[in-house]
């Protein structure tokens, strides 16, 4: 029988102290309230002095609670059961449906030996042409969505959760509004993708602690799939809420804030759960795509600066669109080199005349005179938003490669976009006549 | 063999305090004991009865009165031949080894030998009666490219020392005895090829140190012509992220003229490691005709891994770095990125409790900073010889805000600086190095007079654009939009280069200077033209002759073709040379 313990000597934030012998660190507790049993994390020990970080919040604990420790770590339960199911950030299912306790793993496991690693190789089809055909998506790659607050980002979140051609997701909901996550739920039950999706998931109105288990919960799992050969793409929605959690967190521990708040280690943090995106040679892979908020649209606050030196590349999401310009996929040419002998070019052709017509729609509003060529453009510029960066464009790579041909065609001669001649030969749309 | 004298007392994320019986000294490192597994640490912080010590380890499982142990050693690593190829993680740990004992995770608490269990051609060098000291060549083996020689560990006091034995030429085992050597107090110690060396001390034994005087090519023209970079210098690369740093540092790693290459993977991303590992095997290096890999060493402490041991992986770095120096070579050490290095001593010092400096980094950053980029140096060697280290850091700026401390301190220390802009990577023009902001304190290749010309063509035609910018093309006069145009032909063609294409991605010294001549007369000439519509055309068809040029092979025909060209086209529109600069030519 464990052993109880029933002074708390201090309750700060949602850090309670106990004295206790024996303690391991990391080690899981349960404080008993009236309100109800919540679990607890130690995460400092100091002498016979153990602090805990209580789950569900120190609201309402008072100091004659007891609480009782484990003697084991933090866990999930991992087996084909999960999938379709939802749990809480603690690993407590909220879909009404039973509790898990069997095969239990380990979360926030070592890290992955480099040496073990493969150059990635296979991209993944995701039906939206700004990322299949401009900023490939690849198995593997970690990727957030620069985003500020408003913008679709869930809604693109959850397209991608229905399309994307991959064995197994898990969306991992941190802060996430009551509204968003029964949008999820019922956008991907409709849509019939629940049946392979799992999701934990950590509202606005949860306890805080809760939101910094997320995504260690979402990715041990999702390493767990890896390794028995699926394909998991990790949805995470938004990291910015967790990081806001560890300096919450930190503050409360006493610690010293490096850049307006955050800890020192949030980088280190961040990173190492990036890093759990990995392709295991002669199994699967585990690919993570997560929305990182931009408070005031400023790039250079630290959540997402911090994000932007770990991942690779960024989708950024603005005016509902996925701008061409700020985003970038740093694998993509692992990839697209081996789609269609025209896509490379083609990607490449098409930015550079959306770039011009940027120019030229910055000359028209300062009231510059409108050359031919600016007509053009600007024909050009509109096309290419309509067709291409609308969201709700979903085409496979090969049909939207096709009609990025099309609107070359309807708005340029061949030799006017720069493209290869031989490319042109054989792709350039034969017009009826 | 180790003695528990110490026990834990307290555990707060990777620092753990522990209370110790004998004595203990700073940077000692201590194993911290949870069951079978043995957690390497090291003393940072003496306090009374209690240290305080980074683990270089996850500390999920350590208990108050966890039994630790001490080992009278600082954090040291072990040199000898075979260092050459391996990939080793911040605490010299063999990766692919530890890969084949544990699989696809690193488990923690597993050390292996970091010096490869191998058998050498061992030939000596002196014979029994010799008078040896610390740092002298007592045998060689060979190590691929180079004669790599056993040395007389640095750690030996530096007095006579006579050798009792020495093994004959032969093959041997790198742990096996070669040697027995005595000192004047009669202390017999027995000598193999791997000795180790405390990571934190400078390895000093030379004659002098010399000033970094010979260019180290790069094969990167804006590198060796405008920013260059010295044997034995130093110099760092600044730049937010996705501006290049890491394809810079590449590109670099690939082409740089030295005889052995240290990359230094610190916190970053593991994908950019296994690049570097799948690609180098493959590529040859030009000047030896064998594998890259042979002439490098690759330390890898990458962001998930923890954070105490990226603290040491640079420290493991440039050691291995000095040792190498001992033999006579150019070693170059590249360290991406130092940022996270000095996150990890924030780390660490905001958990010791320190009054935090600038952005909560400690007060002794800039000390440290220095420490480190001071290890770089040219020296000559007791026995005559010159060798150098030279390191390259990049630096990872929050917001890629150039003020900020590690940056600031880092320019303080280094000779020469590459920094790079997000405006230039944006706009694809690469490698993205701000030639203006940037500065080089060392000797190039190229005149420098011609330099500071072509440099202040890029400074009035940077002035020009910015005016043009306001008052439009129309209110520019000809002769500053000629400038302009010059700046940016000399952008275009000599200061971006493209390190996909194969003949533009490393040029050769020779070659650099002979374009930089022809481009250097265009800089220094009066033109016919009149129209600024003229201007523009006649800048665009020399641009892309010169960048046709620097796509074919150098004194080949077709080099010599549009070299013919582009003379013609020169001499169509050339009036006169500039007075004031004609006699730099």
């Amino acid at each position: 029988m464990q052993k109880v313990y029933t002074k708390i000597e201090s309750i700060v934030g949602n850090v309670i102290s106990v004295r206790a012998k024996g303690i391991k660190n990391e080690e899981l507790a349960i404080v008993k309230t009236s309100s109800g049993d919540s679990y607890a994390r130690v995460i400092k020990l100091h002498g016979e002095l153990v602090s805990l970080q209580v789950f569900a919040g120190a609201a309402g604990i008072s100091t004659g609670d007891h609480v009782r420790f484990l003697n084991q770590y933090m866990k999930v339960s991992y087996s084909e059961d999960l999938l379709g199911r939802v749990f809480s950030g603690s690993g407590e299912p909220i879909d009404k449906g039973p509790e898990l306790t069997e095969n239990m793993i380990d979360i926030g496991g070592p890290s992955v030996n480099p040496a073990k690693r493969i150059i990635p190789s296979k991209m993944i089809r995701t039906g939206i042409p700004m990322i299949d055909v401009f900023n490939t998506l690849v198995e593997s790659q970690k990727l957030p969505i620069f985003s500020v607050s408003g913008e679709p980002y869930n809604q693109l979140l959850a397209r991608i959760a229905m399309q994307a051609e991959v064995d197994l997701i898990i969306l991992g909901g941190m802060g996430l509004k009551y509204d968003d996550y029964l949008y999820f739920k019922e956008t991907l039950e409709k849509s019939g993708a629940m049946s392979h999706t799992i999701m934990f998931i950590h509202t606005a109105s949860d306890p805080t602690v809760e939101c910094m288990l997320v995504p260690d919960m979402a990715l041990a799992v999702a390493e767990k799939f890896a390794i028995d050969g699926k394909r998991v793409l990790v949805l995470l929605t938004d990291m910015t809420n967790f990081a806001d959690a560890m300096k919450e967190q930190a503050i409360t521990m006493d610690q010293v804030p490096s850049n307006r708040g955050y800890p020192g280690d949030l980088y280190s943090s961040l990173a190492s759960r990036y890093e759990k995106a990995v392709d295991f040679e002669g199994a699967g892979s585990v690919t993570i795509l997560a929305v990182t908020t931009m408070p005031g649209d400023d790039i250079t606050h630290p959540v997402p600066d911090n994000t932007g030196y770990i991942t690779e590349g960024q989708y950024y999401l603005k005016g509902g669109r996925i701008e061409p310009f700020g985003s970038l996929s740093r694998l993509k040419q692992q990839v697209n080199k081996d789609t269609r002998d025209d896509h490379r070019a083609l990607m490449d052709g098409m930015i550079k005349l959306y770039s011009s017509y940027k120019e030229s729609l910055e000359k028209k509003s300062m009231g510059f005179q409108m050359t031919d060529w600016d007509e053009k453009l600007l024909k050009y510029g509109q096309l290419f938003e309509a067709k291409m960066m609308d969201l709700t464009v979903n085409i496979p790579l090969e049909e939207a490669l096709d009609i990025g041909w099309e609107i070359l065609a309807d708005c340029f001669k061949p030799n006017e976009t720069g493209l290869r001649s031989d490319l042109i030969m054989s792709r350039w749309p034969k017009k009826e006549a | 063999m180790d003695k528990m004298n110490g026990r834990v007392t307290g555990v707060n994320g990777n620092m753990v305090t522990v209370e110790f019986d004998n004595d203990i000294s700073k940077n000692e490192v201590g194993y911290i004991h949870i069951g079978d597994i043995r957690l390497k640490s090291e003393v940072i912080k003496i306090n009374g009865k209690l240290a305080s010590l980074q683990v270089f380890e996850s500390t999920t499982g350590v208990a108050v009165g966890d039994d630790v142990s001490f080992t009278d050693e600082m954090l040291s690593v072990e040199l000898g031949p075979g260092l050459l190829q391996q990939i080793y993680d911040g605490l010299q740990n063999p990766l692919p080894d530890l890969a084949k004992e544990c699989g696809f995770f690193l488990q923690r608490g597993v050390y292996m030998d970091p010096i490869p269990n191998k058998d050498w051609d061992f030939t000596p060098v002196v014979k029994i009666g010799d008078i040896v000291t610390q740092g002298d060549t007592i045998a060689t083996v060979p190590e691929g490219l180079f004669k790599h020689q056993i040395m007389v560990p640095f750690t030996f006091e530096a007095v006579d020392w006579k050798v009792i034995s020495i093994a004959k030429k032969g093959i041997y085992n790198v742990r096996e005895k070669i040697a027995t050597i005595e000192n004047p107090k009669g202390e017999i110690k027995e000598l193999t090829m791997v000795f180790s060396w405390p990571v934190k001390k400078a390895i000093k034994i030379y004659d002098e140190r010399l000033r970094p005087d010979e260019p180290l090519v790069m094969k990167v023209r804006v590198i060796d012509t405008f920013l260059p970079v010295a044997k034995g210098g130093t110099f760092c690369v600044p730049g937010p992220f996705g501006a290049g740093k890491t394809v810079l540092q590449h590109m670099e790693s690939r082409n740089a003229d030295v005889d052995i290459v240290i990359i230094a993977a610190c916190g970053e991303r593991a994908g950019e490691v296994v690049e570097v590992l799948k690609e180098f095997p493959e590529l040859i290096d030009p000047k030896t005709g064998k594998s890259l890999m042979d002439r490098t060493i690759i330390i890898c402490n990458t962001s998930s891994m923890p954070v105490a041991a990226r603290e040491a992986s640079v420290y493991t770095a440039v050691t291995m770095a000095e040792y190498y120096r001992q033999m006579g070579l150019d070693v170059l050490l590249l360290a991406d990125s130092t940022s996270r290095w000095a996150q990890a001593m924030r780390e660490m010092s905001g958990r010791l409790e320190e009054i935090p400096g600038e952005e909560a980094f400690p007060a002794y950053l800039e000390t440290r900073i220095a420490e480190f980029y001071e290890r770089a140096g040219k020296v000559r060697l007791k026995d005559g010889r010159t060798a150098s280290v030279t390191i390259g850091g990049t630096v990872s700026p929050a917001g890629g805000n150039f003020e900020e401390p590690v940056t600031q301190a880092t320019l303080k220390v280094v000779g020469a600086f590459h920094g790079l802009s997000r405006e230039r990577s944006d706009a694809r023009k690469y490698p993205a190095i701000n030639s203006l902001e940037s500065w080089s304190k060392y000797e190039g290749i190229i005149d420098n007079s011609k330099v500071d010309y072509a440099r202040s063509i890029l400074f009035r035609g940077a002035e020009v654009n910015q005016m043009m910018k306001v008052i439009g093309e129309e209110g520019t006069s000809v002769d500053d939009y000629i400038v302009y145009q010059k700046s940016e032909l000399l952008d275009s063609v000599y200061l971006q280069q493209n390190s996909f294409d194969l003949v533009d991605a490393a040029v050769s010294v020779v070659r650099q200077k002979y374009c930089f001549n022809k481009l250097f007369s265009v800089l220094i000439s009066n033109f016919r033209l009149t129209a600024k519509k003229d201007v523009r055309l006649y800048f665009n068809e020399v641009r892309q002759k010169f960048l046709d040029w620097n796509n074919v092979e150098f004194d080949g025909e077709r080099f010599k073709q549009i070299e013919g060209e582009i003379d013609t086209l020169y001499k169509k529109e050339f009036t006169s040379f500039n007075e004031a600069s004609e006699k730099l030519l």
